[in-house]
């Protein structure tokens, strides 16, 4: 059974239009003028049960309203949404204990008290009994490594561990559905991975669904086995994030330490020559060319080392943006 | 029905924690609202210039009274909503099923009790430096008088919080109770006793949730006389209107709120 479906929707936003200076403050005053912007256009998409899914999209593509409007915090100007059986904008109290919205932009914590209040306060609106509620908290501290941090004042944290104790809440009445706008916005590379792999054991161990809005690729990468890209409000593509990388980078880097310096006109013949350093070389083949290069590189010259990596993810999906089209 | 009172309980405990965190505010904030003690020290001078019905002892009971029962009907829930909306804090709110507003009521209620300490430290300041004027209420005049003053807070959350809604419009709501406060300010009592307005005027405030929010138990309590039922059921009137005009607000903001991206 899908868990989350959207069916071309549509959200157009009214914004204020003001000239500049004291004539656009008046004329502004006066008589008001809006612009309409299409944020949202025709997305559709499934998801099922317990999948992890990239949403990705430059800033103002429209990533976090939609988002919105799969919580109910927006309505959709056209099309249908529904989400774990409920349709999300009448907020309905059963809808909302099984979804949960995390912005790494927003707290819900009150930041002058311990999370542990804060804890309290969600246990008594979703109706967790204690026993419930001490189970989860000790569960999830200990997923999160945050035990002895819970009953300090939450402006003491580290922005990490404020991040996790946001997690901690957001999830403390075991939603079915996570919406997660950019958790790791602002952690340092320990604090993401810590949160990386927390989403991924919180989605096995309870076959969570996940939508993920994230600008570090690594988030993606680590977490997605499938993506959606979301371009100027438009859904550009839906499918595996493997997929997307092949035939976004039909090449491969070649990184070789050769043992004496060779000609460029020596090495062009084996692939695009992007770098040439001394002894090392950095060179672009085609993935379907590769076994062949890299046997003939072995056979003719003098090589000390070699590797083989795909070119960087950012750059990648960077490049799809810029096209504006995946096909 | 017990999920109800845990909620309420829960609230109330954490955010009376979170009232505590402002020890030295809390302080500021009795200090802040010292103006009926300004306006006792004046209308005791003019009282003894022999120009009204109240004696300068009176006046003094009035305006400590009047102290006491800002203490407890002070209300600040338009500068957070106001905020919330604004900034966008409002969205993770709304994602839980329970009703903002009772956070907001929790930090009130919970608020005053922190309070407490302080107010009642300074009303027995009061009295250790001018003796004359210690009185006790009537029993009937102090829970007639209690009874007020929760109605008086209650009254003047509703009609705050109804203007606070217009922040989903509006950018600064705020200043709707800037002006509204004008009003307030003349009209509860707040400045000097109603007793001293002309009786045509005095007769159509009455009709107005104004003198309730001082005025009305401060009255009770001092011991002017005042319809104590008309009271009520004018409070009670005003309080059934504004949750009336602050739910259809609050559907219709909700509304705008989403429209325009939440």
């Amino acid at each position: 059974m899908t868990i989350i479906t959207c069916d071309h929707l549509d959200k157009v936003y009214p914004v204020a239009i003001k000239q500049p200076g004291l004539k656009g403050t008046l004329s502004h005053f006066f008589q008001r003028q809006h612009r309409l912007v299409q944020a949202v256009q025709a997305v559709s998409f499934k998801i099922e049960p317990g999948e992890v899914v990239g949403f990705l999209g430059p800033n103002g593509a429209g990533k976090t309203t939609t988002l919105k409007m799969l919580t109910g915090l927006i309505h959709p100007s056209r099309g249908q949404v529904q989400v774990a059986g409920h349709i999300p904008v009448r907020r309905n109290a059963k809808f909302l204990e099984k979804i949960t919205l995390v912005m790494g932009q927003k707290q819900q914590l009150l930041w002058d008290l311990p999370a542990m209040d804060s804890l309290k306060i969600n246990a008594a609106v979703y109706k967790i009994s204690n026993r419930d509620f001490q189970h989860r908290v000790n569960e999830l501290s200990e997923m999160l490594s945050l035990a002895d941090k819970l009953t300090q004042p939450v402006r003491k944290l580290s922005l990490g561990e404020r991040m996790k104790a946001e997690l901690l809440a957001a999830l403390l009445h075991r939603p079915q559905v996570l919406f997660l706008d950019e958790p790791t916005l602002g952690l340092d590379v320990n604090a993401q991975v810590s949160v990386r792999e927390f989403l991924k054991e919180y989605n096995q161990r309870y076959d969570a669904t996940i939508l993920l809005t994230s600008h570090y690729m690594a988030d993606i990468t680590a977490l997605c086995d499938r993506v959606l890209l979301i371009h100027q409000g438009q859904l550009i593509y839906d499918g595996a994030l493997n997929q997307l990388l092949h035939q976004f980078a039909p090449y491969r880097e070649v990184k070789l330490e050769l043992m004496q310096p060779q000609a460029p006109a020596a090495l062009e013949i084996y692939g695009e020559v992007e770098e040439i350093t001394g002894r090392e070389v950095r060179l672009l083949v085609r993935r379907e060319d590769l076994t062949r290069t890299v046997s003939q590189v072995l056979a003719n010259l003098p090589v000390l080392d070699l590797t083989i990596t795909d070119p960087p993810i950012e750059e990648i999906i960077g490049r799809v943006f810029q096209s504006g089209k995946v096909t | 029905m017990k999920a109800i009172l845990r909620t309420t309980k829960t609230l109330l405990v954490v955010y009376y924690a979170y009232m505590v965190e402002y020890r030295a505010e809390l302080l500021l904030w009795v200090l802040a609202n010292s103006l009926p003690l300004i306006m006792m020290g004046v209308w005791s001078q003019a009282a003894a210039g022999g120009q009204f019905s109240l004696t300068a002892l009176d006046v003094a009971r009035y305006f400590i009274s009047v102290f006491v029962v800002r203490q407890f009907t002070i209300v600040w829930v338009i500068y957070d909503f106001e905020r919330e909306v604004v900034e966008g804090d409002l969205s993770p709110r709304l994602l839980q099923p329970i009703d903002p507003v009772w956070r907001h009521v929790a930090g009130h209620v919970s608020e005053r009790w922190a309070r407490l300490p302080f107010s009642v430290g300074l009303v027995l300041l009061f009295f250790a430096l001018y003796p004359e004027a210690f009185w006790w209420p009537s029993p009937l005049g102090l829970i007639w008088g209690c009874l007020a003053t929760v109605m008086a807070f209650i009254l003047r959350f509703i009609i705050q919080y109804t203007f606070a809604m217009f922040a989903f419009w509006l950018e600064r709501a705020t200043a709707i109770e800037q002006l509204w406060f004008l009003f307030y300010l003349f009209l509860s009592g707040m400045i000097a006793p109603l007793d001293l307005f002309p009786e045509a005027v005095r007769a159509v405030v009455m009709w107005t949730p104004f003198p309730y929010l001082i005025y009305f138990p401060v009255s009770l309590l001092v011991g002017i006389s005042t319809p104590v039922a008309k009271g009520f059921a004018i409070m009670l009137a005003w309080c059934g209107l504004g949750i009336l005009i602050n739910r259809w607000l609050w559907r219709r903001g909700i509304k705008h709120y989403s429209g325009m991206g939440a």
